[in-house]
């Protein structure tokens, strides 16, 4: 029997890996195991054959040459043949820690999960008192990886030393920011960690229930949970008695409904309720009342995956790794008009350029990276003069953008920046929770005056007025939404205002 | 967005319909925040939340009619009227606008305009989770990734 590896990823599947994966199971003499995505989505379908000197890879392999696969004769001198997925360049430059399972396990197998290193993190917590687990992730400096970068262990403190008969864990995972999919691929790929990060969170802050609010645009990830969740109370991880400790942890899966807004923490715990996804004013924190107005520790699914691997191999290990304040790895997305896009976790620090050039191969179309947008569709547009900033949560502050969760969506020299401006706003006009009005009527006025400056209509006049709206979203909005949309406009404006230098046209429209 | 008192409850919404409605919401009550559940179901059932399932799913929540019709006219994914035959959803969000979405997008409304796809209703996304890969689309439900006109075209071809 021949064992192949085929990526269950829902980015493998778009590009047809259920095909190839009936093709290889229509063979008598080979064994198919749907694991996660490596991460080189511009390789899937990426096939591994389990070969004695390890698992020998195949880049975008179609049903028909299945096999060429099995004989190893598929491209044998080219690109295609990755050789040893494990040593190859782009994976083997890489310091995976919070990713280091995906693409290897079988994502529905709780024993392969344990083989791989699964659970270690959760028994060593139950051994230990709540605090010195809370105070086991402060010292590793985790950052909170949705985009704030909030301390996670100073937020589990806080919802450990508040008093209440009841505690929840929520963990957003409505991973909706344009050119992230880093939750996604984590959980299609290894859904336990999840689990495991979360259990333990419950532990460290006195939550007996968890729920994860996932958007229902990730079936296959919602599919996946759910399967992993039921083995995990089979196997006495999750219920009554997790791992035999007495503590309770119950943990639930809820779909959210395609609100971009219920990504912000406080809209989503809105809607866990079963509300409209409005934004809550703050204060009170969600860590002292969250969800039902109860103490609440609110984390990002990377935040949480990334828990276990702490709690494995201590504190002080993650923390050696990053820079500055920004301690320990991020999942970087490279996403857009790119070469190799893909999935790829370093040690923060890394420069913009190294993700870009090096890793991503430059663009797809294969002319020149105009613009980078880093951080969802509320990140700085940065431009080339801008690609040797090192990924760091301050340092990017302090260049007027933002690391956020990770994504960097890359654009050539056919971008019109004008009009990447002025999606930014029509996106914050159609997503707005329209709680507040600096969001919800500003930017409508922003798409308007970004009409008028596309079609060249008193330019001047209208940038002050843009300017002006820009600021007064920043400082009147509730939430991140109104108060960052106007980031990816001034930025815009700032590194490329050339797209702006209109001149009036007789159609009035763009150039 | 419908209002309770203003949109006709469909021929469909018999006492059928509505029992069963009041089945999902009983089956879901005794959760905490039971509503968005209940909408999902009744989504998966019909299709579409009715006007007529509104009252039905309030009282066997123990809300009023005005609260659930808030949380149905705020998701994007509750519809409000019966889906067509076929569904074509399209990212338009930063990342496949990279890679050309702007102009599949346009190319799919038109040919949904012109009759040559039959019953489809072409929707606009924002990020499928596929952002590596773009353009990225759902087909019916299925994703797929690195779409252009013509796989859409091939995909869709005699569709009625």
């Amino acid at each position: 029997m021949t064992t192949v590896y085929v990526p269950g990823d829902a980015s493998a599947v778009a590009m047809g890996a259920d095909e190839v994966a009936a093709a290889f199971r229509a063979r008598a003499e080979v064994t198919v195991v749907r694991t996660g995505s490596r991460g080189m989505l511009w390789a899937e379908p990426l096939v591994e054959v389990a070969t004695p000197g390890g698992r020998v890879g195949y880049a975008n392999v179609a049903p028909g040459e299945v096999g060429a696969v099995l004989d190893g004769s598929l491209d044998a001198d080219g690109e295609r043949a990755l050789g040893v997925v494990a040593d190859h360049p782009w994976l083997a430059g890489q310091h995976r820690v919070t990713a280091a399972r995906v693409g290897v396990v079988d994502p529905g197998s709780v024993t392969d999960y344990e083989a791989h290193g699964g659970w270690v993190g959760l028994r060593r917590a139950l051994g230990m008192a709540p605090a010195d687990v809370v105070a086991e992730v402060t010292e590793s400096g985790l950052r909170g990886r949705g985009g704030a970068g909030f301390p996670a262990g100073v937020k589990w403190k806080t919802v450990l030393e508040t008093a209440a008969d009841q505690k929840f864990v929520a963990c957003n995972f409505d991973e909706g920011d344009s050119g992230t999919f880093a939750d996604r691929m984590v959980v299609e790929g290894d859904p336990f960690t999840l689990v495991e990060g979360m259990t333990i969170a419950g532990y460290a802050v006195g939550a007996t229930e968890g729920y994860v609010y996932v958007r229902s645009e990730y079936p296959h990830a919602i599919a996946a949970l759910r399967r992993a969740i039921e083995a995990a109370y089979t196997h006495g991880f999750l219920g009554d008695d997790v791992c035999g400790s007495g503590h309770r942890f119950d943990l639930h899966v809820r779909v959210g409904a395609g609100a971009y807004i219920c990504g912000e923490e406080s809209s989503m715990l809105e809607s866990l309720e079963g509300k409209r996804g409005e934004v809550r004013a703050k204060p009170p924190i969600p860590a002292i009342s969250g969800l039902f107005g109860l103490p609440t520790a609110v984390n990002n699914v990377l935040t949480l995956c990334t828990v276990p691997m702490i709690l494995a191999d201590g504190g002080a290990a993650y923390a050696d790794l990053g820079v500055g304040r920004s301690r320990g790895t991020q999942l970087f997305q490279l996403a857009g008009n790119i070469a190799r896009g893909g999935l790829v976790e370093l040690p923060f620090g890394v420069t913009l350029r190294e993700l870009v050039e090096g890793y991503g191969g430059g663009t797809l179309s294969g002319r020149p990276v105009r613009a980078i947008q880093v951080g969802g569709p509320l990140g700085a547009y940065l431009s080339p003069a801008q690609l040797d900033l090192p990924m760091d949560y301050e340092a990017f502050a302090e260049a007027g953008a933002m690391v956020g969760h990770g994504g960097v969506v890359v654009f050539d020299d056919t971008v019109d920046m004008a009009r990447m401006a002025r999606f930014a706003m029509e996106f914050c006009s159609l997503e707005s929770c329209g709680k507040c009005t600096p969001c919800r009527i500003g930017s409508v006025r922003g798409v308007e005056t970004l009409d008028r400056i596309i079609a060249g209509d008193d330019v001047p006049a209208n940038l002050v007025l843009l300017d002006e709206l820009c600021e007064t979203m920043t400082k009147g909005s509730l939430c991140a939404m109104g108060g960052l949309t106007p980031m990816p406009v001034q930025s815009a404006i700032r590194h490329f205002p050339e797209d702006f230098d209109r001149t009036p046209t007789p159609e009035g429209a763009a150039r | 967005m419908s209002t309770p008192t203003s949109t006709p409850a469909s021929p469909e919404a018999g006492p059928d319909r509505s029992a069963l409605v009041r089945a999902v919401a009983e089956h879901h009550r005794d959760q905490r925040g039971p509503l968005l559940p209940v909408l999902h179901e009744v989504l998966a059932e019909f299709g579409y939340v009715d006007a007529a399932d509104v009252p039905v799913i309030a009282d066997v929540l123990n809300l009023s009619a005005a609260e659930v019709h808030g949380v149905v006219s705020f998701y994007h994914d509750v519809r409000t009227t019966p889906p067509p035959t076929h569904v074509v959803a399209l990212c338009r969000a930063e990342a496949c606008q990279a890679v050309g979405a702007e102009s599949l997008y346009a190319a799919a409304q038109e040919r949904a305009a012109s009759g040559e796809m039959g019953d489809t209703e072409v929707q606009q996304v924002f990020c499928l989770g596929n952002c590596a890969l773009g353009p990225s689309g759902t087909v019916d439900g299925r994703l797929l990734g690195r779409l252009d006109a013509a796989r859409l075209t091939e995909l869709t071809a005699g569709w009625r």
